[in-house]
């Protein structure tokens, strides 16, 4: 079959998707659109050596394989419509796009809190030029800083801007714990003291309900009504889907795209989402469809949902069985990291000490281990490189575990 | 096939390891550690782990 494939979004996932379709054996021509200006790039340093200013903004492009030296970059270009019974997107330019196939790579932006006050001042961060702007906000002297939400981002956040130099950083968040969601209350408790231990403050179990300032902001008030002073804010209350462009063809949209099995969308043969973007069904675990923002995800769904597309535009079968990746999160904060197998949200309710002593060393590694029945469905591990290393060694386990059978309530 | 890993970049994620286990491996301090010379035959592995490192610190020189 000829015709075109038609990436929308040009970042990681839609860089993945070209390659991965040239590693399929579709040697037809691919177009990838993309409204940010840039060549894909990734973007966790965004968070961490970028702001901090350890790695250049240059350092953070991605070197795309040479088996995709071919495909068409539309930089600079929003599509800004779908057509699927037609077979076409519309761009911004105004341009109709004709495509054999989509890839739907277009992620997610930051939520931004509905607070009235002022708007300067406010940032978030999730392109380039968000991390461009927060640098500079941040590296003037003595800048007092609020961070909303203590999820990955906001804590990464945080911890940076103390290194930077800040006067004082503080983390809103309605929760009692920050990252409670992913970690579970054990790890939280541990992650909250060693953030409080370097110099970072918390307001939990609280919300912001209006920006203090002029034109720009000075403060936040929260719902107890005690203002905290803060020449920057970083709204880190996570994130929206980029799907309005394909409204109106009848696709479940709510909380990015859903899709079958192998990725596909709306039951549609020729339609694919990879990505943040992608809300797939995981095989491995209960078959529930949920989002997955972590960074292996880009790359795991490109490779099954190329391999899926190419199949139906060269008219075979399809050759694999269902999608089921092994999820896997980093987050960097300060000196340690925690790193993250599988999928501990849904073991919840059984948490056990692997490695290490809650009680015992304040700074002490930690490795959890999270169950549902008799099995181990997530590992974390809170320290250093040999934290790091000892989770690794559950991953092979974590492998192995039989799909749940019970289907779980959706957590998101 | 040369493997080139940048060590300065490195920060022993350890991803590469799971994607090409026969050309990276962690040594006893869980470092990171790499042969600079691979088979053809784990190409696909190898640029597996390319993709995979977080630090993008990984290169393949033909
Ligand atoms: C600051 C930060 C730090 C992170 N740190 C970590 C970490 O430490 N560990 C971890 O596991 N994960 C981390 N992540 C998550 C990881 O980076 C993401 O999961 C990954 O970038 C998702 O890639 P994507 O291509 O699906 O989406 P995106 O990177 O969001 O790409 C979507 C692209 O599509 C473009 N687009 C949107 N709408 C349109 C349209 N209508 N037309 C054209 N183009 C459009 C967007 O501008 C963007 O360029 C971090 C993310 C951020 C933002």
């Amino acid at each position: 079959m000829s015709g075109t494939v038609v990436v929308a979004g040009a970042s990681m996932a839609g860089l993945r998707a070209a390659e991965q379709l040239r590693a399929a054996g579709w040697h037809g021509p691919v177009v990838l659109v993309g409204d940010e200006p840039h060549m894909p790039y990734n973007r966790p340093p965004l968070s961490k050596e970028v702001l901090a200013g350890k790695a250049s903004f240059a350092s953070l492009a991605f070197r795309p394989r040479a088996s995709v030296s071919d495909v068409r970059w539309r930089l600079g270009t929003r599509v800004v419509g779908a057509d699927l019974d037609r077979r076409t997107v519309q761009l911004d330019s105004g341009e109709q796009l004709p495509y054999a196939g989509l890839v739907v790579a277009t992620g997610m932006r930051p939520r931004r809190l509905p607070c009235p006050g002022p708007v300067q001042g406010r940032h978030t961060v999730r392109t380039l030029a968000d991390a461009r702007r927060l640098r500079e906000a941040l590296t003037r002297p003595g800048a007092r800083v609020v961070v909303v939400g203590a999820g990955f981002i906001g804590c990464e956040v945080a911890s940076t801007a103390l290194a930077l130099g800040a006067d004082r950083v503080t983390v809103v968040d309605p929760q009692p714990l920050p990252m409670v969601g992913p970690l579970g209350a054990l790890l939280a408790e541990a992650l909250l003291d060693r953030h409080r231990r370097r110099g970072v403050q918390f307001a939990l179990g609280t919300q912001v309900t209006a920006f203090q300032g002029d034109d720009r902001v000075s403060g936040v008030v929260l719902a107890d009504g005690t203002a905290l002073a803060a020449d920057v804010v970083v709204e880190s209350v996570g994130s929206l889907a980029n799907t309005e462009w394909l409204e109106g063809n009848g696709l479940d949209l709510t909380n990015g795209v859903l899709t079958d099995e192998h990725l596909r969308a709306g039951g549609r043969p020729d339609v694919v989402a990879v990505g943040d973007v992608a809300r797939f069904p995981n095989a491995r675990y209960d078959g529930v469809a949920r989002r997955v923002e972590h960074w292996s995800i880009p790359t795991d769904t490109a490779k099954h949902a190329a391999r899926v597309l190419t199949a139906h535009l060269t008219g075979t079968g399809v050759p694999l069985g269902p999608f089921a990746p092994l999820p896997t999160f980093w987050s960097d904060q300060h000196d340690f990291r925690l790193q993250s197998f599988g999928a501990p949200v849904l073991g919840m309710d059984d948490v056990r000490v692997l490695d290490g002593d809650p009680a015992g060393d304040p700074e002490g590694d930690l490795l959890v281990g999270y169950h549902r029945g008799e099995h181990l469905v997530g590992v974390v591990a809170l320290g250093g490189r040999r934290a790091v290393a000892a989770a690794a060694r559950y991953r092979a386990e974590l492998l192995e575990q039989p799909a749940l059978a019970v289907p779980l309530e959706e957590h998101k | 096939m040369k493997v080139v890993v940048d060590m300065n970049k490195c920060q022993d994620h350890g991803q590469c390891v799971f994607a090409a286990p026969d050309v990276f491996h962690f040594d006893s301090e869980g470092r990171l550690a790499h042969l600079p010379e691979a088979a053809e035959a784990s190409r696909e592995e190898v640029e597996e782990a390319v993709d995979v490192c977080p630090l993008q610190a990984i290169r393949i020189e033909d």
